[in-house]
């Protein structure tokens, strides 16, 4: 009898829940799950990442009246500490809240594991499908191989920014020797291998004087690597290091007398440009979508101004989240549904949107990858309007590849719903 | 062989930062019989103190005033903390010291944040002084060998010439005697725990804008300073010397070489399989010295231990 009770109360209070999300879903706000580190080494990235969601929705979309006429958009923050298990528990307890898009950026890892969970949730219920909005995560396999209807990857991922970067240096005469250097991983490698391929493809006569890995985040001191680089003569090296094995190596080579151009992903912001300051002038360079120096508008120079006030200790630093939301904003009102993210998937395939940073964003229907212009940026203290860290430092645009990899291929074969 | 010399400026620097966290750790040590797992926070606090000294009154003033602060901090540890673990023996005390490590790391990441702190090397400094052959060596560098000689030699005088060093060797080898005699043993554990970490103190506040002011400098220096007062024999300081500079040279020189092993292989006669990814050695086969040249001084600690237990220069084993 007791246990009868028990279940009844128990399956009654659960169809309670599950109709409260139900009623919460069609009434209450618009929610998006951010599933990213909060906590923990990566937490500098992830809150940064968190106040640029949270600015996004509030300035584009829920003080321009909303979404479906009038439905505000809420981003509800979960700490997945950069494990790709903690996420697929986050991911659970997301979806059993009656949320559908689900937004995360930090680790390729990560996005890998929430792609698989979500593709398979998506088959298993398809009345309560959900929407996975990949902000950061780079790994070219996310658009190829691993690809699935459900994901959109709104960066430009590491191929695309190989590719812009050997277009900027197949147009610099001068070059005549590169040095590639990373951290001994599986981003560290996919860099080097694609910049072998494309400045092979580009610049067959530019010499890559140098290819090797260096133990990540154990190396104390990088002088050696400086001395090798100044030894091989190059006249650019291309990293794709992050933190402070971004910060010693380039530090170690500007030590050692170089005087070329040190092109970069990730050297900017979270204390890197202020370490940099006056050293870094003239040497970083950094490969991205999104530049907010010169701004591309008044509009998009009051963004990041009302960002820094409301924000003064984080920095606009992935632009492309303000895409992202504005363009998932569209889709929704364009599907007059925020319920069925089908629905709300198929609008934002194909869709072309005139980004607040200027020029386009394209999703490519066939792979779910945004097109869109990619910039070379300069770290210096010129012409900075909006600077980084708190510093005269920032970031200008000095070239572009407009519409970067348009016409890349891809291995995508997704299946339609 | 132009290179050849700039590593062994390069190494030279490396070498003698280390030591002068070994210095301090390798008398720890002998005196108390336990590692001080906190020695590289304390490193990382000279070199955070430094630079919230170094905002308001420029870096040297905060040369000259962190590391004793670092050092006062780390006296009090000894008297308020260690002191009271030590008579539960030895394991209280290592786990002592390494909660005391991890805690340093928190309260400098509730303070200053997980970012990299832009701690500058003074102006004055900020110039190549010389170069070999389009190397440049920094003036800072050449600033950072005077300072870690100048320390070792007034160590060695203090350590060998003067009455509290003869105290101080004394009580390390005889605590008994020593406090037989009438001298106050535990300060001059004190004192010796408050030197010893204002030492790393000043490593900290001269690596610091050098090799970075993260929360992960004392994770990334700390267990390679237990590596060098092993090698270099525990309580010897000269041992401490030559320790820290063959494996500042060796790591150097290792970073430094693109040894691959391929060629190791080739010259045992294998041969390099077409499709790597069938091969049992593909990893050797890919394998460069830069890569493995921060396991060597660990490869070098069980050389010593296997061989040479007291270390290079030690008087009793470890």
């Amino acid at each position: 009898m007791n246990t009868v009770f028990k279940t009844t109360i128990g399956a009654a209070a659960g169809v309670a829940i599950s109709a409260g999300a139900a009623f919460a879903a069609a009434h209450g706000p618009v929610k998006i799950a951010f599933i990213d580190p909060l906590s923990g080494p990566f937490a500098t990235t992830g809150t940064n990442g968190l106040a640029e969601w949270n600015y996004a929705a509030d300035v584009l979309v829920n003080s321009q009246g909303g979404v479906l006429g009038g439905k505000q958009i809420e981003i509800v923050p979960f700490d997945n500490k950069i494990s790709p298990k903690e996420s697929l528990i986050q991911l659970q307890v997301a979806i059993d809240q009656g949320i559908k898009y689900i937004a995360q950026g930090n680790s390729s890892g990560v996005a890998n594991a929430l792609t698989d969970a979500i593709n398979k949730h998506n088959k298993r219920n398809p009345d309560n499908r959900v929407l996975f909005i990949n902000y950061s995560a780079v790994d070219p396999a996310l658009t190829n191989d691993k690809c699935n209807y459900w994901h959109f990857r709104f960066d430009a991922n590491a191929d695309i920014k190989m590719d812009a970067l050997t277009d900027v240096m197949k147009r610099d005469e001068a070059l005549k020797k590169v040095y590639l250097v990373g951290q001994d991983y599986s981003f560290g490698k996919a860099v080097a291998a694609a910049a072998v391929k494309n400045l092979g493809a580009k610049r067959p006569d530019v010499e890559i004087v140098g290819n090797e890995l260096h133990p990540i985040g154990k190396v104390k001191d990088f002088t050696p690597y400086a001395r090798k680089i100044m030894a091989s003569g190059a006249d650019a090296v291309i990293t794709g290091n992050w933190g402070s094995d971004m910060v010693g190596l380039g530090k170690a080579i500007i030590g050692a007398g170089y005087k070329g151009q040190i092109y970069t992903y990730y050297a900017a912001s979270n204390g890197i440009t202020k370490t940099f300051g006056a050293d870094g002038k003239g040497v970083i360079n950094l490969v991205a979508e999104g530049a907010i120096n010169p701004p591309a508008s008044d509009r998009a120079d009051a963004y990041v101004k009302g960002f820094e006030a409301k924000y003064p200790d984080h920095d606009i630093t992935q632009a492309r989240i303000a895409n992202a939301m504005e363009m998932l904003a569209k889709a929704i009102d364009a599907a007059g549904t925020a319920d069925d993210v089908a629905a709300v998937a198929a609008k934002l395939e194909g869709m072309e949107h005139e980004s607040i940073w200027g020029g386009s964003v394209y999703i490519r229907p066939e792979d779910h990858q945004a097109i869109q212009d990619v910039h070379i940026q300069a770290h210096t203290d010129e012409g900075i309007t909006n600077a980084l860290d708190n510093s005269d430092f920032g970031l200008v645009k000095v070239s572009t590849v407009e519409m970067a990899a348009l016409d890349s291929p891809t291995s995508c074969k997704m299946k339609r719903p | 062989m132009d290179l050849i010399l700039v590593n062994l400026i390069d190494g030279l620097v490396t070498g003698l930062l280390l030591f002068m966290l070994s210095s301090g750790l390798t008398l720890i040590f002998s005196m108390m019989g336990v590692l001080n797992f906190a020695h590289a926070s304390f490193y990382m606090l000279g070199a955070y103190f430094a630079y919230q000294i170094s905002l308001a009154l420029g870096f040297w003033v905060a040369l000259l005033v962190a590391p004793p602060i670092v050092g006062v901090a780390g006296a009090l540890v000894e008297r308020y903390g260690l002191r009271r673990v030590h008579k539960f023996g030895h394991v209280p005390e290592l786990i002592f010291t390494f909660g005391l490590a991890l805690l340093i790391e928190e309260v400098v990441q509730f303070f200053w944040g997980k970012n990299q702190l832009p701690f500058e090397e003074p102006e004055i400094l900020d110039f190549a002084l010389f170069a070999i052959s389009g190397n440049t060596i920094p003036a800072y560098k050449v600033f950072m060998i005077f300072i870690s000689i100048a320390i070792f030699i007034g160590l060695l005088y203090i350590l060998t010439k003067t009455r509290v060093g003869l105290i101080i060797q004394a009580a390390l080898t005889h605590p008994n005697t020593v406090e037989t005699l009438g001298h106050n043993v535990p300060l001059v554990f004190m004192g010796v725990f408050g030197v010893g970490t204002a030492l790393a103190g000043v490593a900290g506040v001269i690596a610091g804008p050098v090799l970075g002011t993260f929360p992960g400098m004392a994770f990334l220096l700390g267990s390679i300073v237990f590596v060098t007062i092993v090698v270099g024999g525990l309580g010897s300081l000269p041992g401490a010397l030559v320790a820290s500079l063959l494996i500042g040279w060796i790591t150097t020189f290792a970073a430094s070489y693109n040894l691959e092993f391929a060629d190791v292989l080739l010259a045992f006669g294998l041969e390099r399989p077409a499709d790597l990814s069938e091969s049992m050695l593909a990893d050797a086969w890919t394998l460069t010295l830069p890569q493995i040249g921060p396991i060597l001084p660990y490869i070098l600690m069980v050389l010593i231990l296997v061989f040479r237990p007291y270390g290079l220069m030690g008087k009793r084993s470890v």
